[in-house]
Parts: C-alpha cells; sequence; structure tokens
C-alpha cells in the first residue's frame, strides 16, 4: 500500500542573494513499512524534501500526499531524526519521550504506557530517570529514536541521524535504528550523503541529481539481513561502485 | 591502592587549605583596611571631619539606630525590591512579544537602542512631575534603568535558541504557545539567572539616584542630606549599609542559582 506520494514536486527559494532552483518535478511513491534512503550530491536539496515531506514548508508546484491527504502544514504525523538527538537537557529521558504526546495532549496512560514499553524494550530501562547528559552519544540517539516513535508517527524522517558519532557508535547505531524500525514496522525515509549507509540500511536507494535535483536513479539492492551484515553481503561493494559513479558524473 | 588514596587524601588536604588561606587574606585586607583608616584618623595623620572614621560611623549608626535608621533601610529596600521585581517580570514578558511577532521586534529595535545608550537620569524631572516627588517616582527610575537591559538580554537568549530544536518541535506539531514554554522559557533559565544577576546591581543604581533626586526618607536621602550638611560621618556609615545590603541581595541570587543548577 502506497503511504506517501510526491507528485512533480518543484522548489523554488528566495534569499537575499539569489533565487535558488532547489527541486525539479520531484516524482516518488513510497510503500507502506519500506525504508527508502535518499543520496545525492551535497547540497543537491536531500534536506529540503525531507523539510516538505514534514509539511514545515510547500513546494511552488506540484504536492505531497501522506495517506491520500496533501500535506500542506505539519500536523504531528511525521517523525523527524536530525543528525544531533536534540534531547532537553532539564528533562528525563522518560519525559523527553513523552514531549511528542504531550505537545498533542495525547499523554493518556495507554501512551505513557506505550513510551514506557519502548524504552524497556530498546534497553534504556534503567535510565529512564537518568538526564540525557549521563547517556553516552549512540544510547541518546536511541532515546531520540524512542520519542520520534512515541507519538506514533506514520512515517519518519531522518536526516543523516547518524554523522554526528563517531565510527564504532555509528555502526552499532545504525543495526539498533534499522533493528527498531523494522520491528515497530514504521515507514521511514533516510537522507544521507554516506553511500554505504544507505546501501546497509535501505530497501530502496534514490538517487538524486545536482541542483536543481530530480530523480536520477532508483536501485532496490535486495540484500536481506541487519545492516552489519549487509556490509558483509558478495554484491555490497558492486552497488556502492555503481551509485558512486551515478553520483559523481 | 593505599597510595592512590592518600594521594587523594593530600589533594583535598590542599585544596581546604587553599581556600581557607584565600578567605584569610580576605579578612585581613578588610581589617587592615578599616583599621588603617582608624588609626590615621586617630593619630591625625588625615582630618576625620572630611574623611570620617570607623569609630565616628559605629558612633552615628547608634545615634540613628535609637531613631529612624530601620525607616531608611527599609524605605531603600523595598523601592529596590519593588523596582528590581517590576523590571525583570515586564522585561521579560515584553521580551516575549518581541520574540512572538518579528514585525514588532524589527518596528521597536532603533527606540529600544536608542533608550538603552539614553542616560536614563536625564528622564529625572520629567519623571518627577508624571509621578510626584514619591516612591512612586524612585521606582520607576529603577524599572528604566533596569527594564532595557532585560528586554534586550532576554529577547537574544530566545535568538540564540537552536533552530534544529524548534523544527523538531513544529514537526511535532507544536504550537507558538508550546515551543515557547516547553522549549524557550526552560532553555533560558541559565539566562535569566544572569539578568538577574544585573539587575541586582542596576536596581541599587536606580533606587540611590532616584532618592538622590527625590526623597524624604532613605539611605539615598542619608546619603545627600549628609553631604549637604557635611556629616561625613552620615554619608561613609550610609554608604556602609548600602555595600552590605547590596552583597546580601546578590548572594541571595547566588542562593537562587545554586539551587538551580542542583535541580537541572
Amino acid at each position: 500500500m502506497e503511504i506517501l506520494k510526491i507528485d512533480n514536486v518543484s522548489l523554488i527559494y528566495q534569499t537575499d542573494e539569489a533565487e535558488t532552483h532547489a527541486l525539479n518535478d520531484v516524482n516518488l511513491s513510497i510503500e507502506d513499512g519500506e525504508f527508502v534512503a535518499i543520496i545525492g550530491p551535497s547540497g543537491c536539496g536531500k534536506t529540503t524534501i525531507l523539510t516538505l515531506i514534514s509539511g514545515l514548508m510547500k513546494p511552488t508546484s506540484g504536492a505531497i500526499y501522506l495517506d491520500g491527504k496533501v500535506i500542506d502544514k505539519p500536523v504531528g504525523d511525521i517523525g523527524y531524526m536530525l543528525q544531533r538527538d536534540h534531547l532537553f537537557p532539564w528533562r528525563t529521558i522518560l519525559s523527553n519521550a513523552l514531549l511528542g504526546p504531550e505537545l498533542q495532549k495525547k499523554k493518556t496512560p495507554e501512551t505513557v504506557a506505550y513510551v514506557n514499553e519502548l524504552i524497556e524494550k530498546y534497553g534504556l530501562g534503567e535510565f529512564k530517570k537518568a538526564y540525557p547528559r549521563q547517556l553516552s552519544g549512540g544510547m541518546r540517539q536511541r532515546a531520540a529514536l524512542i520519542r520520534t516513535l512515541a507519538y506514533r508517527p506514520k512515517i519518519l524522517l531522518l536526516d543523516e541521524p547518524f554523522s554526528a558519532l563517531d565510527y564504532q557508535t555509528r555502526l552499532a547505531v545504525c543495526d539498533d535504528v534499522h533493528r527498531i524500525i523494522k520491528s515497530e514496522k514504521k515507514t521511514a525515509v533516510l537522507v544521507t550523503h554516506d553511500i554505504s549507509e544507505a546501501i546497509s540500511l535501505a530497501d530502496r536507494i534514490v538517487v538524486l541529481s545536482a541542483r536543481p535535483a530530480t530523480v536520477k536513479k532508483i536501485y532496490e539492492p535486495g540484500i536481506e539481513g541487519t545492516p552489519l551484515k549487509r556490509r558483509e553481503d558478495k554484491s555490497f561493494s558492486r552497488w556502492f561502485d555503481t551509485i558512486y559513479k551515478d553520483i559523481s558524473t | 591502592m593505599k597510595k592512590i588514596l592518600t594521594l587523594r587524601e593530600q589533594y583535598l588536604l590542599d585544596k581546604r587549605k587553599n581556600k581557607i588561606k584565600i578567605i584569610a587574606i580576605q579578612l585581613a585586607v578588610l581589617i587592615l583596611f578599616f583599621g588603617l583608616w582608624e588609626l590615621l584618623a586617630q593619630t591625625g595623620a588625615i582630618d576625620p571631619f572630611f574623611t570620617s572614621s570607623p569609630s565616628r560611623m559605629l558612633k552615628t549608626l547608634k545615634t540613628l539606630a535609637g531613631q529612624d535608621l530601620f525607616k531608611h533601610i527599609g524605605t531603600t529596600l523595598l523601592e529596590c525590591i519593588c523596582g528590581f521585581i517590576i523590571a525583570t517580570v515586564a522585561g521579560t514578558v515584553i521580551a516575549i512579544l518581541l520574540w512572538w511577532s518579528s514585525t514588532l521586534r524589527k518596528v521597536t529595535e532603533p527606540y529600544i537602542v536608542v533608550l538603552n545608550s539614553l542616560p536614563k537620569i536625564a528622564l529625572g524631572p520629567v519623571i518627577i512631575i508624571w509621578m510626584g516627588a514619591g516612591y512612586g517616582a524612585i521606582i520607576t527610575m529603577t524599572v528604566l534603568i533596569c527594564i532595557i537591559v532585560t528586554i534586550m538580554s532576554v529577547l537574544a537568549g530566545f535568538m540564540e535558541c537552536d533552530e534544529d530544536k524548534i523544527l523538531l518541535m513544529r514537526a511535532m506539531g507544536a504550537n507558538k504557545f508550546q515551543i515557547l514554554f516547553k522549549l524557550l522559557l526552560p532553555s533560558s533559565i541559565p539566562n535569566l539567572i544572569s539578568v538577574l544577576k544585573i539587575n541586582v546591581g542596576l536596581s541599587w543604581v536606580g533606587v540611590i539616584m532616584g532618592e538622590y533626586l527625590v526623597s524624604s526618607a532613605g539611605l539615598g536621602y542619608l546619603i545627600i542630606y549628609g553631604g549637604q550638611v557635611f556629616k561625613l560621618d552620615l554619608v561613609m556609615a550610609s554608604t556602609l549599609i548600602l555595600c552590605l545590603l547590596a552583597a546580601l541581595m546578590y548572594f541571595s541570587v547566588a542562593l537562587v542559582e545554586k539551587h538551580v543548577k542542583k535541580s537541572r
């Protein structure tokens, strides 16, 4: 079932210096439960696509549909995960995780139980009452993901969520996030400039062209398993080469 | 293992010794200052008619305490605390309004900058005519001196807030009220405390300036009156009390800060 449809979306934005043609006729359809990675040359407008999906910005032409409805303002159906975890330092992990339901006035006993369950399930049970500064970078990013899941968004947007972590942690957190998203059966759109990250996480990889960005190629590597397993797959380096050539030409 | 422990103990001991040393020197400086002052005045090296002396100040205070010293202290303290609270609260509210509306912020920006550089004492005569020669005028003067700095620092704190955190909250469906109360205000608490610290100093400036202009009571009044009738003992004694009160207020804010830091 199709959950997200990006239909002929173009975006031109204005700054004092210039007019920028960021996106040109982008078309993409994403299925429920799918993990899609968007990759492209730096500055091509990858992040812009996420901003449009979240409803914080409107496309100049075209439209984006979530569950068949046009997105034109943020309604709280979207979970955002950024490079830094942005946990609030004055709130405990539990209270950080409950931020979404609190903002949407859905902090029912049922939701609280659900969030508690998520925290327990994903290994942060003993840190419920702890403050973010007491956690390691990897655990903080996991807590940020739980905060995002807490209000049951229809789709998760991941904007280079691993790039602030050191390499060891990055691989571990990558595995974590993939496992959690798959076991919660969430749809996810990942934006990254890291080709191996895209191959190891996504079911489908969308390669964008340079600005104004348009969809250049879509690949389905068809490698199964956890991100770490996928990195060991025979076809991994072949896919890497293919995508690398697409981006650099 | 034992050696590490003793090293640690040595470190802690040295640290404590050092702390005691600093406090001892601080006290010594204070005693030396007043001792020297008294000595020079007693021996006639300086003329206590112009410089007063600790013993004469003490005598003045004793006499005053039997009369209306506490009325004067109370008056000044009340004016100062009123001005401090009004300026801090009103300044924060105005900063919130300016954050809320970018049009209002842009329109008022040059006016705020000009008001900030204007010496508020220049408004003295106007304040007296409008507010009358009494508490009102003095509190108004205090508020005027503190409020502009409060608005500017609190607003600067709001504007420094991480854009990504705001983006995250908006994506969760937060409205502007929620962004204000759940993100901006809590993240501004350290900034608000430093504003409080600045305002402690400024509100004393405002009160004493106000009392110089108009007053029939208060420590500023005592100082001005003492100066006019050439009673330097009164001037110095009142200044000393002022020092103590200002220190007291500063330490109360520092206490609040310590408490807040602990709970975060």
